[in-house]
């Protein structure tokens, strides 16, 4: 399968990127890893008239520490986030959900940034990033704007990102100590998308009252969604068989997923409540461990 | 639009369209035919070539996108005195491929992945091949194909190369 013709730029600055995007305007699609893009323009489902191919503007590929804010440039590969262990270290959730991220070739390619700027909800960092409560960081011409995760996802690939505007860094606040966290999702095969997932991060106190807890799932909406009613029910309380029981049935009624071939709706909604449950246990698990 | 692309050692300037594939201009533009397209849809690792030395699908790639980079396919595994990779060496001596199709992917991947994991275990060979599909379903003696490699390639006697039935 061939794409539709396009015209195609590789700009070697940011700044040189944002103007081409400018310039073109909506018929411009900004080219990063292109394991999402590509398909869908093989399958004429997106036909840009534009392709912008960040991969050669140099920068945006670090993973960094800095003023309890660790940051990531949107151009790292899913490799690189595989194999990072300060990331790793801090968010074990980080292995989890990258080796469940297509299979290696493709994490060889695919880009954190593209993950997210996307917006599909069966892409599997978006629920992450609502557990660990990330802000995105889009450059456009009139510099960078910060967005908090809650307010990236509008709908079907659809995000907060502008027009001219480049994803170019997700930041994540460091958690205190005694913070876990752990990704699943259920799939048929390697590289397929998910049949439910689910993301969770908790804190505990030294008595183990839940502080704080972010939960975020995987295609069972058109959004990705924050399990808001289940984190509540978790704040302030032990975790206890009672407390995950109650926060696990809250995020089976508050998703709404769509019955197709990876199964029914109720079959899913089964799926996240058992995927929460193992989740905010392995995410317990660690902070003991 | 003209790229030039290094494969294989040699240097190729080449005129394209941005929307030609990078498998497309391996096979058509240059002829190296080893490189197959099973998919087209970035699933089955047929296509599977390194780039850079990372290993890729050219499916999912374009051939603009590997302008001034390197590109190895399964033609330039072999040594120049025509000995064969500890690969694919492994591949025949361990009934590796049954209709061979996958084959090329399979060892481009393997490529990288001893090169990352001189010594893996079998779970990780497995999970580290799980991008690439063979249909005849011949895993376990691509696994062995691939410890053998890794034995050779660290100095160390492989194991038994009798077929396996499981």
């Amino acid at each position: 399968m061939i794409a539709q013709s396009f015209k195609y730029e590789s700009p070697g600055t940011l700044a040189e990127a944002i103007s081409m995007l400018n310039k073109y305007g909506e018929d411009a699609k900004v080219l990063s890893g292109g394991h999402s893009l590509i398909p869908m323009m093989k399958l004429r489902f997106a036909n840009p008239e534009w392709l912008i191919d960040i991969n050669g503007i140099p920068g945006l590929a670090y993973i960094k520490e800095e003023g309890g804010i660790m940051k990531i440039g949107a151009l790292n590969r899913e490799a690189d986030i595989e194999h990072s262990d300060l990331l790793k270290k801090q968010f074990p959730i980080f292995g989890d959900v990258t080796k469940q991220i297509a299979d290696p070739q493709v994490r060889n390619r695919g880009t954190i940034g593209g993950n997210l700027a996307h917006g599909d909800a069966a892409n599997d960092h978006p629920a992450v990033m609502l557990a660990l409560r990330a802000t995105v960081i889009a450059t456009g011409s009139n510099g960078e704007r910060s967005i908090p995760i809650d307010e990236f996802f509008f709908g079907f690939y659809m995000t907060a990102l502008q027009h001219g505007e480049i994803l170019t860094e997700i930041q994540i606040p460091i958690p205190p100590a005694r913070t876990g966290s752990a990704y699943h999702k259920l799939e048929r095969k390697v590289g397929d998308y998910a049949t439910a997932g689910v993301a969770v991060q908790l804190t505990l106190d030294k008595n183990g009252i839940c502080k704080a807890a972010g939960i975020g799932l995987t295609n069972v909406n058109a959004t990705p969604l924050r399990a808001s009613r289940s984190e509540t029910a978790l704040i302030g309380k032990p975790i206890t068989d009672e407390t995950i029981t109650e926060a696990a049935k809250y995020a089976s009624e508050d998703c709404s997923p769509s019955s197709d071939l990876r199964g029914s709706e109720e079959y899913k909604r089964a799926m996240v409540a058992v995927l929460v449950k193992r989740m905010i246990h392995k995410a317990v698990e660690r902070i003991s461990g | 639009m003209e790229i030039t692309v290094t494969v294989n050692s040699g240097q190729h300037t080449l005129d394209v369209e941005p929307r030609t594939l990078l498998v497309h201009m391996i096979r058509e533009n240059l002829n190296l035919t080893g490189t197959h397209i099973g998919c087209d849809t970035t699933n089955c690792g047929a296509c599977t070539i390194l780039l850079d030395g990372k290993s890729v699908k050219s499916c999912t790639i374009l051939a603009v996108q590997a302008n001034g980079k390197s590109v190895s396919t399964i033609e330039g595994v072999i040594s120049a005195e025509g000995q064969l990779h500890p690969l694919q060496e492994g591949f025949k001596e361990n009934h590796g491929l049954h209709c061979g199709f996958c084959t090329p992917g399979m060892i481009m991947r393997s490529i990288e992945l001893l090169e990352n994991n001189p010594n893996p275990t079998e779970d990780e060979i497995r999970w580290g091949i799980s991008g690439n599909l063979c249909r005849c379903t011949g895993y376990n003696n691509i696994v062995k194909a691939i410890e053998y490699a890794s034995a050779k390639m660290r100095g160390v006697e492989p194991a038994s190369t009798e077929p396996q039935f499981v």
